[in-house]
């Protein structure tokens, strides 16, 4: 499928859960739905860098906080649409990813995985103590009741909805896209194995730029709307260890080397959470989160697509399965040589 | 003598204090991470349990904290190694911890301090002894000793593990599963074993570390995030398989983070060792004493 009719499919399939969320006439599946699919947004986000090149990314939250303050700074100077705000979030948190990896992708990779973290708090520094932003007492931004289009009154959090809808049908078909590309096999030769990938002559820091920065953008944006999403934001809630764990909990869980993997992921995970949360409480889902990521990375390492790819038995391989295996079972002299 | 210069011979003599503090704290962390390149972020986790069973004991029995980590000493050092050979049989083994392995550890990191809300609930906890209220007075030199106690005990246990490391069989043995596992091997001495005591070594100072925290501050389970950050920053600007690397670099961040507080406000702190690590790994990723 090319990915111009991937994208239609998507939008058909989004244009279905919306009318369904209109049938239901049910405010909650709104606001639910709106929190499952920014998820949809950042864990597809993060699987381009962690998923595709194997370079963790701890600091997601620092990225996803980069759009909400964006829209925050904005909302006082120049108040501007939201899908206006989303790209600005997004070349914010773009640049930002693409220093980030200027600094430190030219070491190994765990060094890059320590450097998102204190990335994150070294930004969370930053705006407690900017008081433009609110600083540690948060910002508030009213948000209208209705949009008005053409006439016709839309509640807000349906608009809402409906934009980050479109950002996960193009966060899905951007992660396609780039799986079925040269930058896609590209990744997969730095995932495998990065020194042999450059000694083939792969631009390897280059590829891992393209990886930060796509992947900081797509995060900035699934942020961006997010203060007007919850009206009031403090720099303890955009920075939320819970964005970090599930961006990584929802594409490990899924599935690391296909698009579907983080989609799977974050609606499962997404939706156990909003369950969870109004039936037990917000500790409980969380230690489903921390319990099932390591869970899975322990016991199905690649997620529920390798489950399902290994009940359906090796038949029919394509590209993308192939190189799937081959990063679920290396020689195991690579491990006794370290 | 003016008071903007007392300011700074307490605020230099503090950070020397908790300089010497941090070394406990990461010293675990440059083993795993700096010799054995396990990258266990869920390090400060296993502090803030070692912070609670010293609350624990040192509430219902009323032992010295610092004492009632030593009790746990073996506990966390088996703790460590079945950690450790989890660790080993399910990404080790399959070359597989770059990104399964860090994810392991991450969700580890999380579960713990998760549970420790379920179970203690997120008021802060402290211990008693007949130290922590005290405090030393040398002209207008303040030495608290809450801080120098937990400073003293922290050298010692930096110098017994800089004379395990370098003296015994099985120590050397440690260092050099870092260099070359092959060559380890060759000498009949099995990398897996080795490397399977010095991750409970490492699991181990995490107890005292945690009694250190407790007598130094309230804690509850979220401090333990404070804490990642700063002991890597630490590790990586000692120069990782550095032990005394790792000790003298604790002393800059703490100096450095004391003087920021005094003079720049609380709140500036934690990008201290943050905003030093970023630099360090832009600017010298092999540390400040590194090889």
């Amino acid at each position: 499928m090319k990915s111009p009719v991937f994208f239609i499919v998507c939008l058909a399939v989004a244009a279905v859960v919306f009318v369904f969320g209109l049938v239901l006439k049910n405010d909650y599946f709104f606001f639910a739905g709106y929190t499952v699919l920014q998820y949809v947004v950042l864990a597809t986000g993060w699987n381009i860098l962690g998923g595709y090149t194997g370079y963790v990314n701890f600091g997601s939250a620092a990225f996803f906080a980069l759009g909400a303050y964006a829209t925050v700074v904005l909302h006082k100077v120049l108040p501007l649409p939201v899908p206006l705000l989303m790209l600005v979030g997004g070349v914010v948190a773009g640049l930002v990813g693409l220093g980030m990896g200027y600094l430190t992708l030219r070491l190994r990779g765990a060094f890059f995985a320590i450097a998102t973290l204190a990335l994150a708090i070294v930004l969370q520094t930053l705006v407690v103590n900017w008081d433009f932003v609110g600083g540690s007492r948060g910002a508030y931004i009213i948000r209208p009741n209705t949009l008005d289009v053409a006439g016709l009154q839309i509640p807000y959090i349906e608009y809402l909805f409906g934009l980050m809808l479109v950002m996960a049908v193009v966060a899905l078909t951007v992660a396609r896209g780039i799986e079925h590309s040269r930058l896609g096999f590209g990744f997969a030769t730095i995932r495998d194995d990065e020194q042999a990938a450059e000694a083939c002559g792969v631009p390897t820091l280059r590829l891992k730029l393209y990886a930060t920065t796509i992947s900081g953008a797509l995060m900035g944006m699934a942020g961006a709307p997010f203060p007007y999403y919850i009206g009031y934001l403090q720099p303890s809630s955009a920075f939320g260890l819970e964005y970090a764990v599930n961006s990584i909990a929802m594409p490990m869980i899924g599935g690391t080397t296909s698009w579907a993997g983080p989609l799977i992921g974050a609606v499962l995970l997404g939706s156990l959470q909003q369950i969870a949360t109004v039936t037990i409480s917000s500790a409980v889902n969380l230690l489903i989160v921390g319990l099932l990521l390591t869970g899975f990375v322990i016991i199905a390492p690649n997620g529920i697509l390798g489950l399902v790819e290994k009940l359906r038995g090796r038949s029919g391989g394509s590209v993308r399965r192939a190189i799937a295996d081959n990063t679920a079972d290396p020689a195991p002299t690579q491990g006794a040589a370290r | 003598m003016g008071v903007s210069t007392e300011l700074f011979v307490n605020a230099i003599i503090a950070g020397i204090l908790l300089g010497g503090f941090y070394a406990a704290v990461t010293i675990g962390l440059s083993l795993s991470f700096g010799i054995l390149d396990i990258v266990n972020i869920a390090h400060p986790a296993f502090i803030i349990v070692g912070s609670y069973i010293a609350y624990i004991l040192n509430v219902s029995f009323g032992i010295d904290p610092i004492i009632a980590s030593i009790v746990a000493l073996p506990a966390f050092f088996a703790l460590g190694m079945a950690v450790y050979q989890l660790y080993y049989s399910s990404f080790e083994k399959y070359g597989q911890e770059a990104l399964r392995g860090l994810a392991f550890f991450f969700g580890l990191l999380f579960v713990t301090e998760v549970m420790l809300i379920l179970v203690f609930g997120v008021d802060y906890r402290y211990v008693h002894a007949s130290y922590i209220d005290t405090t030393l007075h040398f002209g207008f030199v303040d030495v608290p000793l809450r801080m120098l106690i937990p400073c003293i005990a922290a050298l010692i246990l930096v110098g017994l593990l800089i004379l395990y490391l370098t003296r015994t069989f099985t120590g050397r043995a440690i260092m050099a599963v870092s260099q070359d596992q092959g060559a380890l091997q060759l000498l009949a001495a099995d990398p897996v074993k080795i490397k399977r005591i010095a991750f409970g070594l490492s699991i181990a100072t995490a107890s005292i570390a945690g009694a250190l925290l407790i007598v130094i501050q309230p804690v509850e389970p979220s401090v333990g995030r404070e804490y990642i950050g700063r002991i890597f920053a630490i590790c990586v600007l000692g120069g990782l398989q550095s032990l005394p690397g790792t000790l003298i670099a604790a002393m800059l961040i703490g100096v450095m983070e004391s003087m920021t507080a005094t003079f720049y406000g609380p709140s500036w702190a934690p990008a201290v060792a943050f905003g030093f690590l970023l630099l360090t790994l832009a600017l010298r990723p092999q540390g400040l004493f590194g090889r």
